[in-house]
């Protein structure tokens, strides 16, 4: 049995691709993560490699069908990004990126709280260092709020686990009830990282900043880890039902009014994100199920319009609505892909997210939650109202932006055709998808009244989109999110407060010298009048220490300031 | 050439008349097929007739008009935090 956590291999790994030449480089960046599939998958089921430190017992790799799934698609988003990534000039973004999905694939195979939480922390350092390599200006300050969030996040995660343990005297990660001071933070800690709110700018605000390839890795894997660590810890946590439908319609509205092609995707992340939680709080063995086909078909398909966004990115450095328009006609390929991707987003049929977002809301029919069931319907059909059409259309349709750059290098297509022909794949033929999941599966999507249901409401939205154009056009702005406090009030509201408080402190101080002085003025004054009438009876002795009092108090106080 | 020749076959105006044409075509196609469909309704309404395409109709109508409500108050210059 192997004796290291298979994450090791990519963790460790990167810290070859600086020293080595631009091809060996290039032959570790496409073996590595393969060689981490090749060990996940001759695992069997069970704990391995485990440590005692003190009095408690660290489980790095725990592997089962939940973990193997997550596990395996963190592996092929590494290859296939990797691929894509190939010209990459900054190896800094491509060590960093390495770390990242190593220390994913380490936090997805813990068993223990103690050693998720510390693949946990390195997953933020890393994916940091993704958005600060591009090297600018923006993408410092960007990346260090990026961090901020995550840092915040991970103690509060950190003080949770702290007093689970505690409590429960175990190391061991296992489904909880949020019903503990220790668990609620737990909780609260998984949800920052999955851009639940109030804390979800951090996503749209951070991802668009990073590379045309940096991009790319990180809609993988922070909110995936999230989905999966809630998944294993809270299924069934109703609280859950509410924080994601919200973040559904969060993702839909944001995305609506936004003008930047990689942030509309950015905002459809949470969207996604959402159906998931929202799976995750129904917690039938149906919704989990497709909680954990969702994710993994997500990973496929945002990976993929992120790759299309990132080639329209590398080939233009333009990345705003307003500024394409007509690139089907010199960029073919790409153009495909965007929109096998968006359709798969939108769960169109014979795509992979038709057979795992209907899972999510087959389980809430299943539970007869009809609140719950009309809003996923209403989201899926906004879904391809945001991502589904606007998207493609914006940038490879509407108006003749005049740019006719060519199709991306070879590698980087080459990541994209595999990806849409996952994307087609797993729509086709579900039940290789179906047979990796944790419960068995007696779902069949492909039914008559299913698919046109479907395709009814798709193509409405559709409609909807193209009557509604005229409202649609873009425009030069942004919309305010929950990170105006912290990037706007907050910074506003404590300049201001202490501009008062170093005049209120100057005005004190400038009283207190001048009293100061009309005390001295006035001892003086007196001791001249005293010194012509009766001064033998003052001892000068005793004036002249209090003179040397005062001024040494008037001395104190001129160096405070 | 004149300008109409440059013009990429998929954005000539015959063609986008067409595609606009078949587009709603196919719309009261499925809209029909309801008809012929006997779906297994979960709940009362979804079983009706041309549930999913009005649902869908109206939810986007309904969500960009919230959108541009939200937009009134929420929209910036995109250079809003650029001085910060």
């Amino acid at each position: 049995m192997i004796d290291f956590p298979p994450g090791f291999i990519l963790l460790f790994g990167a810290f070859l691709l600086p020293v080595v030449g631009r091809n060996v480089r290039s032959i570790l960046i496409l073996a590595l993560p393969l060689v981490t599939l090749g060990l996940i998958w001759s695992l069997p089921n069970g704990s391995f490699v485990t440590l005692s430190m003190f009095d408690y017992q660290l489980v790095f790799v725990r592997s089962d069908p939940l973990s193997r799934l997550f596990t395996t698609i963190f592996s092929i988003m590494t290859f296939a990004g990797g691929l894509y990534a190939l010209n990459q000039k900054s190896v800094l973004e491509l060590v960093a990126v390495f770390v990242y999905a190593g220390s994913a694939i380490g936090a997805v195979l813990s068993g223990d709280l103690i050693s998720l939480f510390i693949f946990w922390e390195i997953m933020a350092l890393a994916s940091t260092v993704v958005v600060l390599s591009v090297g600018s200006n923006l993408s410092y300050q960007v990346s260090m709020r990026y961090l901020l969030v995550h840092m915040f996040g991970g103690t509060i995660l950190l003080v949770g686990v702290l007093a689970h343990i505690l409590d429960s005297g175990s190391t061991a990660f296992t489904a909880m009830e949020p019903n503990s001071f220790g668990s609620i933070l737990i909780l609260v800690g998984f949800l920052i990282n999955a851009a639940a709110p109030p804390l979800s700018a951090w996503l749209s605000d951070a991802y668009p900043e990073a590379s045309y390839s940096g991009t790319v890795f990180l809609s993988a894997f922070t909110t995936k880890t999230a989905v999966y660590v809630l998944l294993r810890g809270f299924p069934g946590a109703e609280i859950l039902i509410f924080i994601g439908i919200f973040m559904i319609f969060y993702g839909i509205i944001y995305a609506l009014l936004e003008n930047d092609i990689r942030r509309i995707l950015a905002y459809s992340i949470v969207n996604q994100v959402g159906f998931m939680v929202t799976g995750i709080g129904i917690g039938t063995e149906m919704a989990l199920n497709g909680v954990a086909a969702h994710a993994f078909t997500h990973i496929i398909y945002k990976a993929l319009l992120l790759m299309s966004a990132g080639a329209v990115l590398y080939m233009t450095g333009k990345r705003k609505c307003t500024d394409l328009g007509g690139l089907f006609q010199s960029m073919p390929l790409t153009t495909v892909c965007g929109i096998v991707g968006a359709l798969s987003i939108s769960s169109f049929p014979l795509t992979s997210g038709f057979i795992s977002k209907s899972m999510i809301s087959q389980a809430a029919a299943d539970e007869t939650l009809i609140v719950t069931w009309f809003l996923l319907m209403a989201a899926s059909a906004g879904v391809y109202l945001h991502a589904g059409i606007k998207f493609p259309w914006f940038v490879f349709f509407q108006k003749d932006s005049g740019l006719r750059p060519p199709d991306p290098p070879w590698n980087m297509k080459l990541a994209m055709i595999f990806f849409a022909g996952l994307c087609i794949g797993i729509g086709i033929w579900p039940e290789f998808l179906y047979a990796m999941l944790p419960y068995p599966v007696a779902y069949q999507p492909y039914t008559v009244p299913h698919v046109v249901n479907m395709l009814q409401l798709l193509l409405f939205s559709g409609f909807a989109f193209f009557l509604m154009l005229p409202l649609m056009q873009r425009t030069l702005t942004i919309t305010l999110d929950f990170d105006w406090f912290y990037r706007r009030a907050l910074p506003t509201v404590l300049q201001n407060m202490f501009t008062i408080i170093w005049q209120v402190d100057r005005r004190l101080r400038q009283e207190v010298k001048l009293r100061l002085t009309l005390c001295l003025t006035y001892i003086a004054a007196k001791n001249n009048r005293l010194s012509n009438l009766l001064s033998r009876n003052y001892p000068s002795g005793s004036m002249a220490m209090w003179v040397a009092v005062v001024l040494a108090t008037y001395l104190f106080f001129s160096f405070v300031q | 050439m004149t300008k109409t020749e440059e013009k990429h076959w998929l954005v000539r105006p015959k063609t986008v008349r067409w595609l606009r044409r078949g587009g709603l075509v196919l719309l009261a196609l499925l809209v029909m097929a309801d008809f012929y469909v006997h779906a297994h309704p979960s709940f009362q309404i979804d079983g009706t007739f041309g549930f999913y395409a009005w649902f869908g109709l109206v939810t986007c109508v309904a969500m960009v008009l919230f959108a541009k409500a939200l937009g009134v108050f929420f929209k910036r210059k995109d250079t809003y935090y650029d001085n910060d």
